[in-house]
């Protein structure tokens, strides 16, 4: 039998450990935030949003075209990745219980463990193959077949959270059951799946492997879906990577607009979520 | 059904029946719209394996897949490949991310579940999601500027002085290499497992707990018996899904790991790993043999992770299901 006095110690001292990984866990985050605010602020100007990149070596210059870039991939992602991915949401939660279903989640669970570099290897050969040069519906198409799988789970969640006495009510005073699933289940979930399009954008805005090899990158502005495009990611390492003092300040500077952006699409999709777990 | 035809139908209720059917129409095609959506997610899963396929087609006729996955040498321009410095670095990187990470996960899951009061766990939980949140290209940033001249004037230099009589910590401080990618990959994967782990100690059903109290436990004792051995399928299970996280990250380790293409025994040293090589120079390859044997690299990436994701997948399901019992 141990002592009374080593067993609190070992407590003491395991308590103490688990704080002191909670607090481990938390240093990087608080040093990339510190960081990113320390030397992106001083990067932040107006012509970083408008212009063009320069070249090395000339002062000035932005990256506007990978900002827009950057929301024209993850648009044209949405047009794919959208339709699918809530539809098979909402087939998961409909008619998911049987061995079909049990399959069809198996699948998009595992899918979403895909590493997003391989999903990029997988557009270049269904679309820059194909198509003989790099683009943004490359890319588009990679960002996509990474939303698909998060938002298919998070909308099987919302609508299984609709409360079936809703449901029923709407059948019971006759409305067909594809009006009931649209235009009863369907809205009473829709704040729960703007959520998970919130964070599946955030997720795809803040992707670099994939759009590596598919969409490449671009010196200009574009807005043509068979051209390459540049994006705020793949310009954020191109960047990082340079020898250049100059660039390197703009690399951290459009960090800090990324990650402005990804953490504004958190905090909106947590508060939704809120807000609507107080409504029900 | 009934048959129709033999029934004298009343014209009021011929519209009726007619109004009824249309409203099945509805329903039907609802019905079907559904099994295409469920069918369509089988398809891109067909889909996503069939590209690979395509793409890696041409590296099996060039190379013989053992000499692929036992040479060291790779020289792109000589159609040289071997690619075990990158299974390499892959694993060892993976090994430093799963070794410091899943102690200092579950320690966090245990903290906030068991120990924490009620009232400070939203506010560490937010943090958690951030973490998952930010970028894997910020991280790599972050990890090029401040962690690895970090390493170099501190890290290193520290371990190579106390450990270095083993081969791990030997070598000059260069800062970038294998110990930076494992590193930046700890704090990649600690949210996911952190997150499971919480998620899974949430199970346990407090009885249990407070039978080992009231049998004179201390809270760590309690914790040791009863909450963590009934957790012990789904914390495997977090480990094996942050494992797959690691195997797969690619830019934060690319910007930081070195990208020399060759094996040393030290953790200092520059190495490569899988997701990096293929981030380096797909775009750049010329020759549809050496875009062949990236993606057949991707391939690789893509079975094992598969493999890891079922298997996690599987047990964190067992778990959170309460089918614990059965497989403890």
């Amino acid at each position: 039998m141990k002592g009374y006095g080593r067993r609190r110690f070992v407590n003491m001292a395991m308590t103490a450990f688990c704080g002191a990984a909670v607090l481990i866990a938390l240093v990087p985050l608080v040093s990339v935030f510190w960081l990113l605010l320390a030397k992106g602020f001083a990067g932040l100007s107006w012509s970083l949003f408008t212009s063009l990149p320069t070249p090395v070596g000339e002062p000035g210059g932005g990256v506007g075209n990978a900002i827009l870039g950057t929301l024209f991939l993850v648009g044209l992602a949405c047009v794919f990745g959208l339709p699918i991915g809530i539809g098979t949401g909402l087939f998961l939660a409909e008619r998911g219980n049987g061995p079909i279903g049990d399959a069809v989640r198996f699948v998009t669970e595992v899918l979403s463990g895909v590493p997003s570099i391989v999903i990029g290897v997988v557009a270049y050969g269904l679309v820059v193959v194909p198509m003989h040069r790099f683009s943004a519906l490359a890319g588009a198409v990679a960002l996509a077949l990474l939303m698909i799988p998060t938002l298919a789970r998070a909308t099987e969640e919302m609508v299984r959270l609709v409360p079936s006495h809703l449901r029923e009510a709407a059948l019971a005073l006759g409305v067909p059951q594809w009006k009931t699933s649209l235009r009863v289940v369907l809205r009473t979930a829709l704040s729960g799946i703007v959520t998970a399009i919130l964070l599946s954008v955030s997720r795809a805005a803040g992707e670099t492997a994939p759009l590596l090899f598919t969409s490449l990158n671009n010196q200009y502005w574009n807005f043509r879906p068979d051209q390459p495009t540049a994006s705020l990611t793949v310009q954020i390492f191109n960047y990082a990577i340079s020898p250049y003092e100059d660039w390197i300040q703009k690399a951290w500077a459009s960090a800090l607009v990324l990650l402005l952006f990804v953490s504004l699409m958190n905090l909106t999709s947590r508060f939704l979520a809120r807000s609507r777990l107080r409504g029900a | 059904m009934l048959p129709e035809a033999k029934i004298a139908i009343p014209r009021g209720e011929a519209r009726r029946l007619r109004a009824l059917r249309r409203v099945n129409v509805g329903d039907s095609s609802y019905n079907a719209l559904l099994w295409f959506f469920g069918g369509s997610v089988l398809v891109v899963a067909g889909v996503i394996v069939f590209g690979l396929w395509g793409t890696a087609s041409p590296a099996f006729r060039a190379t013989s897949v053992l000499s692929f996955i036992t040479s060291t040498n790779w020289d792109p321009v000589q159609e040289s490949f071997g690619a075990l410095p990158f299974i390499y670095g892959t694993l060892v990187t993976s090994a430093i991310a799963l070794l410091l990470a899943v102690p200092i996960g579950v320690g966090f899951a245990v903290f906030l579940v068991e120990m924490a009061p009620s009232q400070i766990r939203p506010i560490v939980s937010f943090p958690l999601e951030l973490l998952a949140a930010i970028p894997s290209v910020v991280y790599g940033l972050w990890g090029l500027f401040v962690m690895v001249p970090w390493l170099r004037s501190s890290v290193e230099p520290l371990l190579g002085s106390t450990l270095g009589f083993l081969p791990l910590f030997r070598g000059p401080p260069l800062g970038l290499g294998y110990l930076a990618g494992g590193l930046i990959l700890v704090v990649m994967i600690l949210p996911t497992i952190a997150s499971i782990s919480i998620e899974v100690l949430r199970t346990v059903p407090s009885s249990l707990r407070e039978a080992a109290l009231a049998l004179g436990a201390t809270r760590w004792e309690a914790i040791r018996v009863a909450s963590l051995p009934y957790s012990r399928t789904g914390i495997l299970g977090a480990a094996l899904l942050g494992l797959g996280r690691a195997l797969g990250e690619t830019m934060a380790v690319t910007m930081v790991i070195g990208n020399s293409p060759e094996i040393h025994a030290s953790l200092f040293a520059a190495g490569y790993s899988l997701p990096a090589v293929i981030a380096n120079e797909f775009a750049e390859a010329t020759s549809t043999v050496h875009t062949g044997v990236l993606a057949a690299l991707a391939l690789i990436l893509f079975g094992i992770t598969l493999l890891l994701n079922s298997v996690a997948r599987l047990l964190v399901r067992a778990v959170t299901k309460g089918y614990a019992k059965a497989s403890t």
